[in-house]
């Protein structure tokens, strides 16, 4: 299981991107968090299923203009 | 026994039981400790706080870990200078510099780590580990040094080893992962959950965060307690701005300061990594994350994990928040050093140049009481400033030394 925080812009906004994950990719999407504003909103997703298909499916919401960070935030710190 | 009774979700307020965790299981928000502020407020007082260790554990009625003397490494209770030539130069009149860069492994994360290793033997741990390129390595490194615990830090393979030099001196085992950030914050993500370590700022980071109160408990006692009109302070994830406004209330709600606190907070970053600031400039509380590029390295958190509560923090406050110039960054540095003889590395820099703005937009007023931030050391990162060293190259005669300099003793 990955948890991931997804950060959308503007257009993407409107798109089922989550929904076409599902879909497109052999993972389970769960929504745990999320803030949808205007024009910015973010997810906090678990994903579960094979790390390869986890990957591929993060890999394609990225393509898309879906930001993809670690959930807890970064913890590489200075 | 620490006055705790709780952590607490920050999100959703369930509750959990004081172990190393950091997540709520329900809504996935950040934790964070509960205290018995009764207990607190009927143990603490302004002499016995002024009478205990000129260190940040004179405040330990108020910290998530009972006091170790095997762990500490007398981090903290440093010093606050009342600035003169920057004060002049900034057109400010009562400008103090709180220089926590002479903390014992030079920066501010000694503050932190202190209580994570301390709670981190409490609840039976023994070894100590994070992902760091500089300062927070060098404090989890020295602390496991001193107390004994075994210290592994996760650094990018592209991140030159001399970087980390400072923590492998004390002898932590540096993990070279080959891959970027993202890679290695992965990595340690999953460590975390498989190996039985005290990552500090993960499964330890409510203990952890709650270090950074003692910035402002400090503060409030060295300027004869009492909270300042302004404080600037640089962030990376936010945790430690929303922790020194966190420890000026506490120490109002016992009493030991005037309540309210009318402290404005100024948040600081580089414009090469600055998602909370920009987050704050447009006026939005989503933070929108970052690949960083800057040279303020010890800022460099593109995906803030507290920078919602920095936000929060501003807006409580009625602060602010700024946003250097890449080149102000060293311009900060130097200015400090050639006016009060303190060499800060670039977060300090960016807290500097963000202070000067603040003055000059005239957010801070000339007798604004304020008070500078400076986190880290500039011994650590000699290369932001290496341009000032222009060495007079001459004969070794008196009089080259005279031509050289253009003065005659008469």
């Amino acid at each position: 299981m990955r948890r991931v925080r997804l950060t959308y812009l503007d257009h993407m906004i409107r798109q089922p991107v989550i929904y076409q994950m599902g879909k497109d990719f052999d993972v389970v999407t769960n929504i745990r968090r999320a803030d949808i504003q205007e024009n910015i909103a973010w997810v906090i997703l678990e994903l579960e299923g094979d790390e390869i298909e986890i990957d591929n499916a993060l890999e394609w919401a990225s393509s898309l203009g879906v930001r993809v960070d670690p959930a807890l935030g970064d913890l590489v710190e200075g | 026994m620490a006055n705790t009774i709780s952590l607490r979700c920050r999100e959703c307020s369930r509750d959990y039981p004081i172990e190393p965790l950091n997540v709520c299981e329900f809504c996935f928000g950040p934790l964070e400790v509960v205290y018995d502020y009764d207990a607190i407020n009927a143990s603490t007082s302004r002499d016995k706080i002024a009478s205990g260790p000129r260190s940040m554990w004179r405040y330990a009625d108020f910290l998530p870990a009972d006091y170790n003397p095997v762990t500490d490494i007398n981090a903290g209770f440093t010093p606050l200078i009342r600035s003169r030539n920057l004060a002049e130069e900034l057109g400010l009149k009562e400008l103090y510099i709180k220089n926590d860069s002479v903390n014992p492994s030079y920066s501010f994360k000694d503050r932190v780590v202190s209580v994570a290793s301390a709670k981190a033997l409490e609840f039976g741990f023994d070894t100590i580990a994070c992902a760091s390129t500089g300062n927070l390595a060098g404090a989890v490194s020295a602390h496991a040094a001193r107390s004994g615990m075994k210290a592994y830090v996760f650094i990018p393979s592209d991140l030159e080893a001399g970087k980390v030099l400072t923590a492998a001196i004390y002898g932590a085992t540096i993990v070279s992962v080959d891959g970027s950030y993202d890679v290695v914050n992965r990595l340690c993500s999953e460590l975390a959950d498989k190996y039985r370590w005290a990552f500090v700022n993960i499964n330890v980071r409510p203990f952890y965060a709650d270090g950074s109160k003692t910035l402002g408990y400090e503060v409030a006692e060295q300027l004869g307690w009492q909270a300042p009109v302004h404080a600037v302070a640089p962030a990376a994830s936010g945790a430690m701005f929303t922790k020194i406004w966190k420890g000026l209330n506490e120490f109002a709600d016992a009493g030991l300061i005037d309540t309210p606190v009318n402290t404005h907070m100024h948040l600081a970053q580089a414009e090469g990594c600055s998602p909370i600031a920009s987050a704050y400039l447009d006026d939005r509380f989503i933070i929108k994350p970052v690949k960083p590029d800057s040279v303020a390295k010890s800022l460099a958190i593109g995906n803030p994990a507290d920078g919602y509560y920095a936000l929060k923090t501003i807006e409580a406050s009625g602060g602010s928040a700024v946003v250097v110039e890449e080149n102000e960054v060293s311009e900060g540095v130097k200015l400090l050093a050639r006016t009060e003889g303190i060499f800060t590395e670039g977060a300090g820099g960016v807290a500097i140049s963000a202070l000067k703005k603040l003055t000059q937009s005239g957010t801070i007023k000339p007798n604004d009481q304020t008070v500078v931030y400076i986190t880290g050391n500039g011994l650590k990162t000699v290369e932001l400033v290496q341009d000032v060293v222009h060495p007079l190259l001459i004969e070794p005669t008196v009089d080259a030394f005279e031509a050289a300099v253009d003065t005659k003793v008469s």
